[in-house]
């Protein structure tokens, strides 16, 4: 694997008296897919907010190749090549899905035609070409969620944040988002996903990072994480856990 | 290629509007009927400006006629102290309207929402207070302007209205221009993308608060011509009439009568609303009975309630989704 | 002097808040800008000079049925007109709102002509009150006196009752209120009565010590936008303290500076606190 693309160290994140994360660490290497899993309310999207500077975390530290990106504006970390999309899908609903992409396209030009260049491109590749012109108003919810990738891709990142771009898709339209993160892994994307849907990331997933409460209570690759300890725990509950270790 | 070929057919219509507009005026030869037209494509330029901050980026502001006043004063007062050519004076009042927007814009863009378009008002209203108490511009008293020779350089015309009509035909073209490359550019899709999500905006790269604070000094540059416009149109000015709230919200009313957001609505609106109220004010406006208005404000209520796409929107059902009119709006 | 002029300022706070209370109800509870709203307030001003004038009733006497009215035309404000613009894109709410305004004013000018109209003869006119150093009118008192009544009554139908809890609940999400078996078409009505109870009582109040014009309700809605936005929209509590300030504020501010930027200075403060508080004093 390559080297270290983002680095998180000791990241907290507080609402009021609320701890959200709790002195999270870990590092996200060139050229893998990273998920993030957890319970409901683990922290996943509060991190992800930190990390793409939608918050600004209480105390701790983010570093993208080498940068400091600490409390930067997300708009200039995505400047620096860190795209995200949401986990609440937020088309924007009175333009198209190519004007969608093509908004996100110009980010590193001003010229249309490059821009629609890089838009068809990314349609191609997110099999959006034939819904081109549909408002993004009326999208079901799995080709919005696509369009969230396409134009959060268009804006030609080294690192992607998926978060939880497969909920509440069906089973072939989980296939086809697992098929897409492959093609983009290969086209030399690093991928940091946040998901619940197990089956879904496990097989893709070089590694894990486990969140339970606010803090990283495991992180490996997906056959070390399934059988960690304190993830059973989390995930299935004590008792359930002591059983499985009668047996 | 559905949506090449409804640009394609968009921009015609567009293009035929304003060849017929520019005819017009040649065709009927009616002093009344000049000055409607005057008043018509000078609202459907201050609409065309004020769609780029509110229609296309979704900052609503009810203080343009601000602009527009700073550019009446300036020219009006130079020329009256000190000769200076009206066109002069609009350049000038251009480039002070634009440094008032950008003064005004960075505290107002904190705020969103209606907090933004309160804002705004109430910048336009001390405004025009200052100016009401301002002695050096005469105050209440309002300028009138010195009646010269007839010519181009001091912008005066007495025997002809057609001039006149020319040279803000010439000032809206130029606007429609802007507006077109604005939004068919970069800087256009960034706007709209500010205007459906400010999240999503920062997530691919935008900074909200430049872009909004270029839209702001493009449509307040645009504007504040035309209140230089006005003034030597007119001759007199007062800031009653050009920092008033009726007029900010006349450029409101009929760009988004028209369809906000979109090129042709402020040309629908302002050819609607235009001669509407300057015919029923011909008509009736003499009884000081306030008619005219009556009409007007009814008319303006009923497009409200059963077209609320506004005129474009009842134009683009008819002419361009037949079949799909009226569906698929919720998302 | 400082005194007199801040006691006469609160006073006329008072009246400002009720007419904010109202308009803020409409913004919070449908996000609509009701730009008619000065003119509901100039109608019910009117409504109490024709019962004076023609039946020689008291404005204070003939307040529960200018109310009453103004109720009536809110109410049916909505049935009429803003029910079918409450969910539509864009601005058009506002152009609604805003040329029924226009038709209003005109009407009015063209029913009862632009003059200007006094009642002279209501029971509290030209009567002084003197409470040690400051001398206020009697009209302003029962002003201020009847606003804050009505602002309370409307906090605590709004707080308190079951109908005021439906209220709130249709302001915060209109579609799971309409889950929960709220009928939210007829909150939305019944606000937009409520909203227009409020003026009738301030345009009543107002009519005893006020010039009665198609004209006069123009400010007053212009302040209650400010006010409403200076407390934090849709919030009552929030309209109550900033139209007092506003009131404190319009009356130092005119007689440190001059009367003629007593408007700009509202206006200017409004800015001020805004860049400290961007929703607002009371908003969240």
């Amino acid at each position: 694997m390559g080297e270290a693309m983002l680095v998180l160290e000791h990241l907290t994140m507080k609402f009021g008296n609320v701890v959200a994360n709790e002195n999270v660490s870990f590092q996200v290497n060139e050229g893998e897919i990273l998920s993030l899993i957890g319970p409901n309310g683990a922290g996943k999207t509060t991190l992800f907010n930190c990390i793409t500077g939608f918050y600004a975390p209480f105390s701790g530290k983010v570093s993208f190749r080498g940068q400091n990106i600490t409390g930067m504006r997300p708009n200039k970390i995505c400047k620096l090549g860190l795209a995200r999309t949401f986990q609440i899908v937020k088309t924007l609903k009175e333009m198209t899905v190519r004007e969608n992409i093509l908004t996100g396209a110009f980010l590193h030009t001003r010229h249309m035609k490059e821009a629609s260049k890089i838009a068809e491109e990314i349609m191609v590749l997110t099999h959006l070409q034939h819904k081109a012109h549909q408002l993004g108003a009326n999208l079901t919810i799995a080709d919005k969620k696509r369009v969230e990738i396409a134009r959060a891709l268009a804006t030609k990142p080294q690192l992607l944040m998926l978060d939880e771009a497969m909920a509440g898709l069906n089973q072939t339209e989980i296939k086809d988002a697992m098929e897409l993160c492959l093609k983009l892994k290969k086209s030399g994307i690093t991928l940091v996903i946040v998901e619940h849907i197990m089956e879904a990331i496990m097989p893709i997933s070089d590694r894990v990072v486990v969140l339970n409460a606010g803090k990283k209570i495991a992180e490996g690759t997906p056959d070390e994480v399934v059988n960690h300890d304190q993830v059973i725990k989390a995930y299935l509950g004590e008792r359930y856990h002591a059983k499985s270790k009668k047996n | 290629m559905v949506a090449s070929k409804h640009l394609f057919k968009q921009k015609y219509i567009l293009g035929w509007i304003c060849i017929v507009i520019a005819i017009l005026p040649l065709a009927i030869h009616n002093i009344n009927f000049h000055h409607v037209m005057i008043l018509l494509v000078m609202y459907a330029a201050l609409g065309q400006a004020w769609n780029i901050i509110t229609g296309f980026t979704g900052q609503t502001s009810f203080g343009h006629a601000a602009f527009f006043g700073i550019g009446a004063y300036t020219s009006s007062v130079l020329f009256w102290r000190y000769m200076l050519s009206p066109w002069v004076g609009m350049l000038l009042g251009a480039v002070i309207a634009t440094t008032v927007a950008f003064l005004v814009s960075y505290p107002c863009f904190k705020l969103k929402g209606h907090y933004f378009a309160i804002a705004t008002l109430a910048i336009g209203e001390i405004i025009q207070q200052l100016f009401v108490s301002w002695e050096y511009v005469e105050g209440a008293t309002g300028i009138s302007l010195p009646v010269m020779g007839e010519g181009f350089l001091q912008l005066q015309f007495h025997r002809s209205k057609l001039p006149y009509f020319y040279i803000v035909y010439f000032l809206f073209i130029l606007v429609l221009v802007t507006a077109y490359l604005v939004e068919h550019s970069k800087m256009g899709y960034y706007l709209k993308a500010i205007r459906e999500s400010h999240e999503v905006s920062e997530a691919i790269g935008i900074n909200p608060t430049e872009y909004k604070v270029y839209a702001m000094l493009i449509s307040a540059f645009l504007t504040s011509i035309f209140g230089s416009f006005y003034a030597s149109y007119i001759l007199y000015i007062d800031p009653f009439m050009v920092f008033s709230l009726p007029l900010s919200m006349r450029i409101v009313l009929l760009t988004v009568l028209g369809g906000l957001g979109t090129l042709y609505g402020p040309i629908i609106g302002a050819a609607v609303l235009i001669p509407l109220s300057e015919y029923t004010r011909i008509f009736f406006g003499g009884t000081g009975k306030g008619i005219d208005l009556i009409i007007f404000g009814f008319l303006v209520v009923a497009v409200a309630c059963y077209q609320p796409k506004g005129i474009v929107g009842l134009f683009q059902k008819l002419f361009f989704e037949p079949s799909t009119a009226g569906g698929g709006k919720n998302g | 002097m400082l005194t007199q002029i801040i006691a006469t300022g609160i006073l006329m706070g008072f009246v400002y808040s009720l007419v904010a209370v109202g308009l803020t109800l409409t913004w919070g509870v449908l996000d609509i800008i009701n730009f008619a709203h000065g003119e509901f307030l100039m109608i019910s001003m009117y409504s109490a000079f024709w019962i004076y004038t023609l039946y020689n009733v008291d404005p204070l006497l003939s307040l529960p049925l200018t109310t009453i009215m103004a109720f009536g035309i809110g109410y049916g404000t909505y049935k009429v007109i803003i029910r079918k613009v409450v969910d539509a894109p864009g601005l058009t709410a506002l152009l609604a709102t805003f040329g029924f305004s226009l038709l209003l004013r005109n009407l009015a000018q063209f029913l009862w002509s632009p003059n200007y109209r006094f009642i002279n003869q209501s029971f509290v006119a030209d009567k002084k009150l003197t409470l040690g150093p400051i001398i206020i009118g009697l009209p302003q008192v029962f002003a201020a006196i009847g606003s804050i009544l009505m602002t309370l009554a409307i906090f605590y139908f709004i707080e308190r009752t079951k109908t005021g809890r439906a209220i709130q609940a249709t302001a915060l999400d209109k579609h799971t209120a309409l889950l929960m078996g709220i009928p939210t078409e007829k909150i939305y009505a019944l606000t937009f009565g409520i909203s227009g109870a409020c003026v009738g009582v301030a345009g009543a109040l107002m009519s005893t010590f006020f010039p009665i014009h198609p004209q006069s309700g123009a400010l007053y809605s212009l302040l209650a936008f400010v006010i409403v936005a200076l407390g934090g929209f849709g919030n009552i509590k929030g309209a109550l303290y900033s139209g007092i300030l506003i009131g404190i504020t319009e009356a130092v501010g005119g007689f440190l500076l001059g009367t003629q930027f007593k408007y700009a200075i509202v206006f200017l403060m409004y800015l001020v606190v805004i860049q400290i508080r961007p929703k607002g004093l009371f908003g969240w």
